[in-house]
């Protein structure tokens, strides 16, 4: 039995750090403190120093091959080459005590009920905005907002059902949101593979550790969708996902997620609305559809409504929805709460609508439109991390502190052209989790994106995706940009 | 003013259709200007489905039509008191917040010969004065001559031509508006003409202007004149795709050609057009 090398912790944040800010940058490690091996990771500690030489190498080949039998792949937009691509997976889970969890859980569900609320405001009388907490123009002319669903209340008056958000950990107790994802968040079939099969590959692990389970969220998520059935529904509600077919990206996760619920996964030439219904095509005739679990964005929903060369809606569903003939999860228009601007008044709205202190920070943002901030970000960029404010999957984002000085000039013009499309962010010391890499096992930088439903109650399973960002000192984590995904582990008392 | 409309739109297809959807935003506004005493929408073959009242106070009507079919007819009759308001829109219910109607389409994008006009209109007194230059600078710049401009035609491509109908005057005005930081919006509904005025459609569309203190006041370029007891308002948008009467999709291949008939009368004085 050989003992599997662990790359020296220290030296290796010391080495990612001294890009960063000339070295000044600490990274939490959420396995080590200092020499001692953290409480959560004790276990995984006594796995990894009896895991023999080659048992690393065969089990990754097993589990490569696990996830092309299932068929989990992420297509990368704009690299070209394969696009069943397999994400990588790395074996070595994340570990949360319950204590921390629970931390957590408590500011997830803070903010999903803020953002609902602000919702419903928004699309109602606009309370925040005559208050003058937000400014109406980042509300009213935001394209996310939508004029055709104003005073429509959805059932519970839920507008977003399900809500990715976005952590990362910068220290023993710091937890900062980086971003909410209020629309259509996906990777949550990873959450969910990711367990079943580092199940299936190393059950002494799940003998040996005490860990929550996540697989009863198909379950409460088929719930969530059946309790916020529309008003003219008086059976048990009939639920389907709406995909945009099998081009998308994420369409693994649409087939996978219908599977798990029992429910049809439907594209829009498969539903049609008659009178006052949508119904779905089956082979024993039209069935009347209740709760549509969509997975395609806002414009494309219904061309009688937005854009009209939609082909992969619905003729007539807004007019359905509008007059409580289905409900539409996510509800049309909920973009505007997780827009990068808004975001910045997230933790105003948790003081708002729910008279409390957020229990989850936000990161010091820039908003380039502001002449200040402006000044400010133009004289550090070399330090800061810019983001498009609409966009998403790492796409189109400037990592100052490892761009090059030609990529940092080259964003500077784009910045100058239009000002009110960024924001800025300091660069965070993300924490580090160990990870196999080639030489053995180093530390790498995660995030975190729990999955938030909101329906007549608020869940959050124990768990959620990690993304792990593969490459040395990278701190980008987006499987766009060679980011990997690990198992989350909640551990019970 | 009485008036009684009666509005025709007929749809042939050149191959049987099934499971035509519309949605019909085919129904007078509510508010002190006008008070509806009848009102009747049919549709061929069609069940009527949902209908509701949207944020912008319009009320919208989901229609479908089986099918298979060659030919679909949406007919409209009704009967409405109007009165003259001098353009504002007392008494409307809406939601929505007037900032959102600063948001541009494609059919009112800046240009820079709009943002010449817009800021050819100076020395106002209050945005009333404004709105009001604003649309006599529109009308002086578009000549109304049918036939040049399409559906598609956006508001700088109007001005550049200088000629147009009364939606191209509608888009102008609003991409002006919304250039001078004004919230404007697209309205369609009816005019019946007076015996004087040009031989305008009588589907009508004119544009509405944000004031703050008086809130929306409609302004018809087209014609230099607010709206008045001749007009009948049915709903409103951002341009006039958003703000269409009929949506309208069917399955089917081939093309389709549509006819539309309107009259407006005033109920005493007998008097129409019809436009094909």
């Amino acid at each position: 039995m050989v003992r599997f090398p662990i790359i020296d912790e220290h030296q290796a944040s010391l080495r990612a750090g001294a890009v960063l800010n000339g070295g000044k940058m600490k990274y939490y490690n959420e396995m080590f403190e200092g020499e001692r091996v953290r409480d959560p990771y004790a276990r995984l500690n006594d796995w990894i120093e009896t895991m023999p030489d080659d048992f690393r190498q065969m089990k990754q080949a097993e589990a490569e091959a696990l996830f092309r039998r299932i068929g989990i792949t992420f297509a990368v937009y704009g690299e070209g080459g394969d696009p069943d691509r397999l994400i990588p997976f790395d074996m070595m889970p994340r570990v949360f005590e319950q204590a921390e969890w629970r931390r957590l859980e408590r500011g997830v569900k803070q903010r999903a009920r803020a953002l609902n609320a602000f919702l419903r405001d928004v699309y109602g009388r606009g309370e925040i905005i005559r208050a003058g907490r937000i400014p109406a123009r980042l509300v009213y002319r935001n394209d996310a907002y939508e004029k055709a669903v104003v005073g429509v209340v959805p059932p519970r008056g839920v507008y977003s059902h399900i809500i990715g958000i976005d952590l990362v950990r910068t220290g023993k107790d710091e937890f900062f949101v980086l971003e909410d994802n209020c629309r259509t968040p996906s990777g949550v079939s990873y959450m969910l593979e990711n367990r079943e099969i580092m199940m299936r590959m190393f059950p002494q692990l799940f003998r040996k550790n005490r860990i929550e389970p996540v697989d009863q969220y198909p379950a409460l998520l088929r719930r969530t969708l059946e309790s916020v059935a529309p008003p003219k529904c008086n059976d048990r509600p009939t639920c389907v996902i709406l995909t945009p077919g099998h081009y998308n990206s994420a369409y693994y996760e649409h087939s996978f997620l219908a599977n798990l619920m029992g429910v049809e996964l439907v594209e829009g030439a498969d539903l049609f609305v008659d009178g006052e219904f949508v119904y779905m095509r089956t082979t024993q005739g039209p069935k009347r559809v209740d709760v549509i679990y969509r997975r395609i964005d806002d414009p494309f929903l219904d061309p009688l409504c937005f854009r009209p060369d939609s082909m992969l809606g619905v003729p007539g569903l807004l007019d359905v929805y509008r007059s409580g003939g289905v409900s539409i999860c996510s509800a049309p228009g909920a973009g505007v709460a997780d827009d990068k601007a808004i975001y910045t008044f997230v933790p105003e709205m948790v003081r708002f609508y729910l008279g409390e202190e957020p229990l989850l920070q936000n990161v010091q943002t820039w908003t380039l439109w502001k002449e200040d901030d402006y000044k400010h970000v133009m004289a550090n960029l070399p330090d800061l991390v810019v983001k498009e404010v609409h966009g998403s999957g790492g796409y189109g984002m400037l990592v100052g502190p490892r761009a090059t000085t030609e990529e940092i000039e080259l964003f500077r013009k784009k910045i100058e052209a239009n000002p009110s499309n960024y924001i800025a962010q300091p660069t965070l010391s993300l924490s580090t989790c160990p990870t196999f890499v080639e030489e053995g096992i180093a530390p790498r930088h995660v995030d975190l994106r729990p999955f938030c439903l909101c329906g007549d109650r608020i869940e959050l399973v124990p768990g959620g995706l990690t993304r792990v960002a593969l490459r040395e000192g990278s701190l980008v984590v987006n499987s766009s940009q060679g980011g990997g995904v690990k198992d989350t582990w909640v551990l019970s008392e | 003013m009485k008036l009684s409309i009666s509005h025709q739109t007929v749809y042939r297809y050149d191959h049987q259709v099934r499971n035509v959807v519309q949605s019909l935003r085919l129904t007078p506004s509510v508010f002190e200007g006008q008070k509806t005493q009848e009102w009747r929408i049919d549709v061929t073959d069609g069940i009527r489905g949902p209908g509701f009242r949207d944020g912008a106070g319009d009320w919208i009507e989901g229609w479908t039509v089986r099918g298979p079919t060659d030919q679909i007819t949406v007919s409209i009759t009704g009967n409405v008191e109007t009165r003259d308001l001098a353009g504002v829109l007392r008494g409307h219910r809406e939601m929505i917040n007037p900032l959102t109607y600063l948001r541009d389409t494609r059919s009112t994008a800046p240009a820079a010969n709009l943002t010449k006009l817009a800021n050819s209109v100076t020395d106002r007194t209050d945005i009333l004065d404004l709105a009001h230059g604003l649309a006599a600078a529109v009308g002086e710049a578009i000549a109304y001559r049918p036939g040049v401009t399409e559906a598609s035609t956006t508001a700088a491509e109007a001005l550049k031509l200088g000629e147009g109908v009364c939606q191209d005057h509608a888009h102008a005005l609003i991409a002006v508006a919304r250039l001078r930081d004004l919230p404007a919006r697209y309205v369609s509904g009816y005019l019946h003409s007076t015996i004087d005025g040009e031989a305008h459609d009588a589907a009508h569309a004119w544009a509405e202007i944000h004031v703050r203190g008086l809130g929306w006041v409609g302004f018809d370029a087209a014609n230099a004149c607010c709206p008045d007891d001749r007009y009948v308002r049915l709903g409103s948008g951002l341009d006039a795709a958003d703000a269409a009467p009929i949506r309208g999709i069917s399955s089917g291949r081939g093309a389709e050609q549509m006819d539309v008939s309107v009259q407006v009368q005033e109920a005493e004085q007998s008097q129409s057009q019809t436009q094909s």
